[in-house]
């Protein structure tokens, strides 16, 4: 897969985000140094003047928007050997996909008005797709942001040639190993039940519940989280509405 | 045989997002210079209506990688504002705390990782870690202390968890905050050694001024960054409720940004548009640091707002131990947020580190969104980059300078302004010019 003895060269590309994700590989702190002795960084806008079309790993970051984004996106995935999506927006649309609510038509009213904007490409908006929607995604770094530890992980592992490990388990798991009174006992609303876990349960454990930014587990098991609402007095309509914020891309198979 | 300049720079590199940079000149005469920003828009405000009021300030944080503590803290404040909830001094002590975090990551990230390397004349921080690893490693210890402090405030670094609509969801400890307090005393000397490795390398920033008109925040009571009054260089204190009447946004074709003017026909905002109207509320170890690169106000050279970065820096370690002091002074008490939902329409204003930004919600009564708008820094600045370029680009071509030497100083002149392009394509009216 990777050149043997060779640092593998990675890019990092970004599409509609915050680039907040970006922000957590500067947020690692001494430990990039660390990262640049078995990596070669090639290009990395956000950081770095230099830039190469030459690249085995590319991090791709932020939603699909636009035809031309898509043009650019699988000029990526061509270059690159491995294709890792990173954070919420790439992964699953994330934030993003809260306008998905609307028809494309009614946002682009609301937005541009009455103006003309046939043809100018900039402005060719679709409903937002995540990276996984539009090219082959061969490795996913979940979470809004993403978890900076996991991502050290995940490349560490890339660089070792092995296969990076993402949980399976619910958020759940996690919180209940930090020993966190549950939010909903708190009299708050949670998804952690069905939520991927891998983030340390940060949410709940700061006294916030979890709003999914990870994404579903495999096979959520909703039956629990519908326990849990019938447990709690909470109406599904109210739970459902939680999933807009990252999950919306779900709800349809969830309502079921 | 005419002499041709043809410059595109594609998605200028160590800024925030999307932005390109077009310059077509023949036989010393500008045809065409742009500042075009092509970032896809994302439509924040409509993502906004028909959410509760208690998630606005999630959603608002996601505008924003580097300023998602200013989003979360000005959609709080908008949000309170439009239901009347109120909160307590130690409430906004804990909120000023974050701020000061998000302002200390967000100016060393800029003037350390991507400035830096311009003095040093390299492409980015990672060669710097072979020659001048002492200094990286330096700057990298003032960025995990910034960083820290946001882990200990908001709960996390990018995207805070605690702030919540009339308080905090988790404090810190009091015994956190005393350990915090050490380490911000530590920093102070790290501070003023990395700003001696700045000043060693200042005469590479462009000696180029163009006057324009300076907006911030201003207060009586301190060095304006939380809470002030907007205040204008030009036409001094104005009213933050009519902010509509000062941002004035309108679009052009080539951005997906929208621009904005006021009295003249840009303006500026962030780090220097505040030292230029409050430098004499800042902290000593802030003055001594303006002086050490002579800077004073007004002071009308757009790159010299990497060192008002550098100032604020000083300021921000400063502020931030009296405010530690003034929480243990007082103790920390253990607050539950109460309060009613209101409907209303409250306009909430804030410095976030690249310059005024307001959001104006309206809810309703059922504490639903049913209108948002969010004013950028990045947007208010974007004229400004261009007004300057359009006096900068034939002073470079009449000073005969050659191609590659004025792409690297118009890529400067946008570093220097430390554009946030995702946040200011958040939203788009179009309105073309």
């Amino acid at each position: 897969m990777m050149r043997p003895g060779v640092k593998p060269r990675v890019a990092f590309f970004d599409f509609a985000s915050c680039e907040g994700c970006q922000l957590q590989v500067v947020n690692l702190e001494e430990s990039v140094i660390d990262l640049i002795d078995i990596v070669n960084v090639v290009s990395f806008r956000e950081a770095m003047k230099e830039h190469s079309d030459d690249y085995d790993i590319a991090f791709v970051e932020g939603s699909i928007m636009r035809p031309m984004d898509e043009e650019r996106l699988k000029n990526i995935r061509n270059r690159a050997k491995i294709l890792v999506a990173l954070g919420a927006c790439a992964c699953i649309g994330g934030i993003n996909t809260l306008r998905n609510r609307y028809s494309v038509e009614h946002v682009k009213k609301v937005v541009y008005g009455d103006a003309d904007m046939d043809g100018n490409p900039f402005f060719d908006v679709f409903h937002t797709k995540a990276v996984g929607d539009v090219v082959d995604v061969d490795y996913y770094v979940h979470g809004c942001p993403i978890n900076r530890d996991e991502l050290a992980k995940v490349v560490t592992s890339l660089a070792l040639g092995k296969k990076p490990e993402i949980p399976n388990y619910p958020v759940c798991v996690e919180c209940k190993k930090k020993g966190n009174v549950c939010i909903f006992e708190r009299g708050g609303f949670c998804l952690g039940p069905v939520t991927r876990a891998g983030c340390g349960a940060i949410c709940p454990t700061n006294g916030s519940g979890c709003e999914g930014c990870r994404g579903l587990v495999d096979n959520p098991n909703t039956d629990s989280e519908l326990e849990v609402l019938e447990k709690y007095g909470l109406r599904l309509e109210d739970a459902l509405g939680k999933f807009d914020i990252f999950c919306y891309r779900y709800k349809g198979e969830i309502s079921k | 045989m005419s002499n041709k300049i043809e410059i595109k720079i594609e998605h200028v590199t160590r800024v925030e997002g999307h932005g390109n940079i077009v310059l077509n000149a023949e036989d010393g005469a500008v045809k065409q210079v742009q500042w075009q920003v092509s970032e896809a828009p994302r439509f924040f405000e409509a993502m906004m209506v028909g959410r509760d009021y208690s998630e606005l300030t999630h959603i608002a944080s996601r505008i924003c990688g580097i300023c998602s503590i200013s989003h979360g803290l000005v959609s709080l404040k908008a949000t309170e504002r439009a239901m009347g909830v109120e909160i307590s001094d130690q409430t906004l002590y804990l909120r000023k705390l974050a701020h000061h975090a998000e302002h200390l990551q967000s100016h060393v990230l800029h003037v350390g990782y991507l400035v830096a390397p311009d003095l040093f004349g390299v492409g980015s921080v990672f060669p710097l870690v072979g020659t001048h690893k002492d200094t990286v490693v330096k700057i990298i210890k003032l960025h995990r202390l910034a960083n820290e402090m946001s882990d200990l405030f908001c709960g996390r670094t990018t995207h805070p968890i605690t702030l919540t609509v009339g308080g905090f969801t988790k404090i810190p400890t009091e015994k956190e905050l005393v350990s915090l307090r050490q380490r911000l005393e530590d920093a102070v000397e790290t501070t003023k050694e990395v700003a001696g490795v700045v000043l060693a390398g200042v005469d590479k920033l462009p000696d180029f001024t163009r006057e324009t008109e300076y907006i911030a925040i201003s207060s009586d009571e301190e060095y304006a960054m939380y809470d002030g009054v907007i205040t204008s260089t030009d036409a001094g204190r104005l009213n933050n409720d009519a902010y509509q009447d000062i941002t004035n946004e309108f679009v052009v074709p080539y951005s997906t940004a929208k621009h904005a003017r006021h009295k003249r026909d840009s303006y500026m905002v962030g780090a220097l548009a505040r030292f230029n109207l409050n430098s004499e509320k800042l902290s000593p170890l802030a003055r001594q640091v303006a002086d050490m690169f002579g800077l004073r106000p007004l002071n009308y050279n757009p790159y010299m707002n990497s060192v008002a970065q550098l100032v604020e820096v000083a300021h921000c370690l400063e502020d931030s131990i009296a405010k530690v002091d003034a929480l243990l002074d007082t103790g920390l008490k253990d607050e539950r947020p109460d309060f009613k939902v209101n409907p209303g329409r409250g306009v909430g204003v804030i410095e976030a580190p690249r310059g005024l930004l307001i959001h104006d919600y309206t809810i309703d009564e059922n504490g639903k969104c049913i209108k948002a708008n969010c004013v950028i820094p990045t947007n208010q600045n974007h004229r400004n980059i261009q007004k300057d370029m359009e006096v900068l680009a034939p002073l470079l071509i009449s000073q005969d300078k050659d191609k590659k030497e004025i792409e690297l100083t118009l890529e400067m002149l946008v570093r220097a302004y430390d554009p946030c392009i995702s946040c200011s394509t958040h939203y788009l009216k179009v309105d073309f010019e």
